[in-house]
């Protein structure tokens, strides 16, 4: 979650207090990402010092002042919507090597295995689906932040469950056979030329 | 007290010899009032068979069935059908509304084939309505309504009377995820209000809205989800990110 483009994203509307920020923050990402006031201020100086917002004029309590975004501000803003995340996977994925080491490994059951993942994260899911379920269709905010979690939670069911037909289907992987060490090579002749 | 259903060593075997089928074998369930619970497992698992059988549209090889206490091998054909109608609610993956009659008249109807007065039964069709919030919209035919309001009279129907078990087989059918997660929101609902209830679906994200998920594999019941904790250890983990 970026945190100076969700303030810059209020700001959009309207100048606003410090305090004012960190509520309509909590609120509107269903406050599924609480936000310390501290946190708000620090990330207020950094786009300031970054000509992204500006305050009133006249010096003041740093929760009296009020900050706007400048033009800067805006474009930043509106650029940063459209960049696509980074979507690439990590460079590891720590289920994916734990079901290819479970293969190699005797007398280990990859049915219970993934089974066991499996109900790990549908627990998980469950969870979720209560704070859904506990705020009513109403909050959409809320509803965008929980079916996030809840599909990238799903595609990994989903990456279980092709495991365990995939699995089914072949026969038991046998692990490879000893490589024999390669005979040393005789030293190359000298070609005359 | 007698649980709204339970399932002791249910076992299902469909044709013998060679081509003997085990459909589930020695199957223990047991479901609570005002519990959702959620049967997963993959094709073939005997995910279906399950609900056919606890609601006594089938009958078990070997094993107990019992609803509200009663034991239904020990009763008659007739007093099973009869419990069937009063005891259990059914939804159907394409709702099944009948095209003739209006919105209170489905959802009366269970009530009207057992032998219920009209009067009585449309006053206990309007009060499932009202629950389903979809009173207003009494009086109109099947295709009067949009597919959210279809759903509404489907599960208003489910749950007409007295009844304390509702069993739905992949209840969102091809509804796009939003749709379907209102399915769920009113089963949910439903069971909260006192009703025992078990839905059987291959989606994750369905399942997840239910108290419990029960796994089945090969036709055993191979794991379940323990009791999830509250959801503000999630947002104790967001905050750490």
């Amino acid at each position: 979650m970026s945190v100076p483009h969700a303030l810059l994203a209020l700001l959009s509307e309207g100048p606003k207090h410090g305090l004012r920020l960190q509520n309509e923050f909590e609120l509107r990402t269903g406050n599924a990402w609480p936000l310390n006031v501290g946190q708000v201020y620090t990330t207020l100086q950094r786009l300031e010092r970054d000509g992204l917002v500006e305050t009133d004029d006249g010096a003041g309590e740093r929760s009296q002042k009020r900050y706007r975004i400048t033009s800067g501000g805006a474009q930043e803003l509106a650029g940063w919507l459209r960049t696509p995340p980074a979507l690439v996977p990590p460079p590891r994925d720590e289920l994916v090597i734990k079901v290819l080491v479970a293969l190699q490994v005797a007398g280990s059951d990859i049915h219970e295995i993934l089974q066991v993942h499996r109900r790990h994260v549908i627990e998980i899911m469950q969870r979720y689906t209560r704070i859904k379920a506990e705020a009513g269709p109403d909050d959409v905010p809320l509803a965008l932040v929980t079916d996030a979690q809840l599909f990238r939670l799903e595609a990994t069911v989903r990456w279980l469950d092709a495991a365990e037909v995939r699995l089914t289907q072949l026969p038991p992987l046998t692990p490879p056979a000893e490589v024999e060490e390669p005979p040393v090579p005789a030293p190359a002749e000298e070609v005359s030329r | 007290m007698t649980r709204p259903l339970e399932l002791r060593q249910v076992s299902k075997v469909y044709g013998s010899g060679p081509s003997e089928v085990h459909a589930l074998s020695a199957v223990d369930l047991s479901v609570e009032r005002g519990e959702l619970v959620a049967v997963m497992g993959p094709s073939g698992s005997g995910k279906s068979t399950l609900l056919t059988i606890a609601g006594s549209l089938e009958e078990a090889s070997s094993g107990q069935v019992l609803v509200d206490g009663l034991d239904l091998a020990t009763v008659s054909r007739s007093e099973r059908a009869t419990m069937r109608r009063r005891s259990i609610g059914y939804v159907f993956q394409a709702f099944n509304l009948l095209p003739g009659l209006t919105a209170v008249e489905n959802a009366a109807l269970p009530l009207e084939l057992d032998g219920i007065s009209a009067k009585a039964a449309r006053a206990a069709g309007r009060k499932a309505l009202e629950a389903l919030d979809v009173a207003e919209r009494a009086d109109r035919y099947p295709d009067e309504l949009s597919g959210g309001e279809r759903q509404r009279v489907a599960i208003a129907r489910a749950i007409v009377g007295e009844r304390g078990l509702l069993l739905a087989d992949e209840p969102t059918g091809a509804l796009d995820s939003v749709n379907g997660e209102g399915v769920m929101r009113l089963l949910r609902a439903a069971t909260k209000r006192g009703v025992a209830g078990v839905v059987v679906t291959h989606e994750a994200q369905l399942a997840s809205w239910a108290d419990r998920v029960v796994f089945l594999r090969d036709g055993h019941v191979v794991d379940q989800t323990l009791a999830p904790p509250g959801p503000e250890s999630l947002l104790a983990a967001a905050d750490r990110r």
